[in-house]
């Protein structure tokens, strides 16, 4: 039980870096963080214990243990996305800085129109 | 192999708490690499060597992404004070994450312990590792039984990628052509 609270630990440390940081690329990286913990929790919850990779070969037999293929099909998926979506960001963070000359989100308050 | 595990998750939580508080964006960059390579060890003690195969490309593209964009801007932190007004709406957010996470937990109770779970929706998966003709089950739920979400995937990807495109590009129309 212990994995899985150091794990919502490392998410509220991300929480705590979106809401209290005023550097842009600090943001990005809270977000990164939070992204990550959540991948490691899901994967967190599909091992078992003494489980084995799910891959078959000729050892291996197919009834053994395997831990679930399931979460770790799908957050192989949520991690190429969280690539895109950061990079996105960091597009829209350069485009940030060439216009206003700072990272600092309190300066950045045109947003009016 | 339980401690492995909270030793590394230690190790990534100091990382992520000094990549938060660095005074050199360039070293916050650095330290939050700590957190991604940890994770991909993580991956490794939890036996699924996909996951940590894509995690170290990944991190290492955002980690290169990352730098390009600190290289060509400012590395320097502008504000290394304390916010008391940041600071109350960081707490009520942490303390209101942390209720809606008992909550859910109490109401629907199928958290279970570490290592104990029941592969109770994949059982399918697992017993028609044969049909798909796949040595790997995750490739196999990937690519045949899921295929459609695989197709969503690429969607997001090739948006994304247009996104940034057209984010970064440099000219753009003339007026009044």
């Amino acid at each position: 039980m212990i994995v899985y609270i150091l794990c919502f630990l490392l998410f509220l440390i991300g929480l705590y870096g979106v809401v209290v940081k005023r550097n842009l690329i600090k943001i990005i990286i809270s977000l990164a963080i939070m992204e990550y913990s959540v991948n490691l929790f899901l994967i967190m919850v599909g091992y078992i214990s003494a489980g084995q990779a799910p891959i078959i070969n000729e050892e291996v037999s197919r009834t053994g243990p395997f831990v679930d293929p399931l979460p770790q099909a799908m957050i192989l998926t949520a991690i190429v996305i969280g690539l895109a979506t950061t990079s996105l960001l960091l597009a829209i963070a350069i485009r940030l800085y060439g216009k206003y000359g700072t990272f600092d989100i309190r300066k950045i308050n045109h947003l009016k129109g | 192999m339980e401690v492995y595990l909270i030793i590394v998750l230690v190790l990534m939580i100091l990382g992520s708490l000094y990549s938060l508080n660095a005074r050199d964006l360039l070293s916050a960059v650095v330290s939050y690499g700590i957190v991604g390579f940890g994770l991909v060890i993580c991956f490794l003690l939890l036996q699924a060597p996909d996951l940590a195969i894509v995690q170290v490309l990944v991190e290492v593209i955002t980690l290169i992404i990352m730098i390009a964009v600190i290289k060509n801007t400012t590395r320097k932190e502008l504000f290394t004070g304390y916010d008391a007004k940041a600071f109350v709406s960081a707490i009520v957010a942490v303390i209101f994450t942390i209720l809606f996470f008992y909550v859910f937990d109490k109401m629907t109770g199928v958290l279970t312990g570490f290592g104990q779970h029941l592969t109770r929706m994949s059982t399918a998966y697992l017993e028609g590792a044969g049909v798909t003709g796949s040595a790997n089950l995750v490739t196999g739920v990937v690519f045949d039984f899921r295929a459609y979400d695989t197709l969503g995937e690429a969607t997001v990807l090739f948006t994304a990628v247009v996104g940034v495109l057209t984010v970064l590009r440099l000219k753009g129309k003339k007026k009044g052509k």
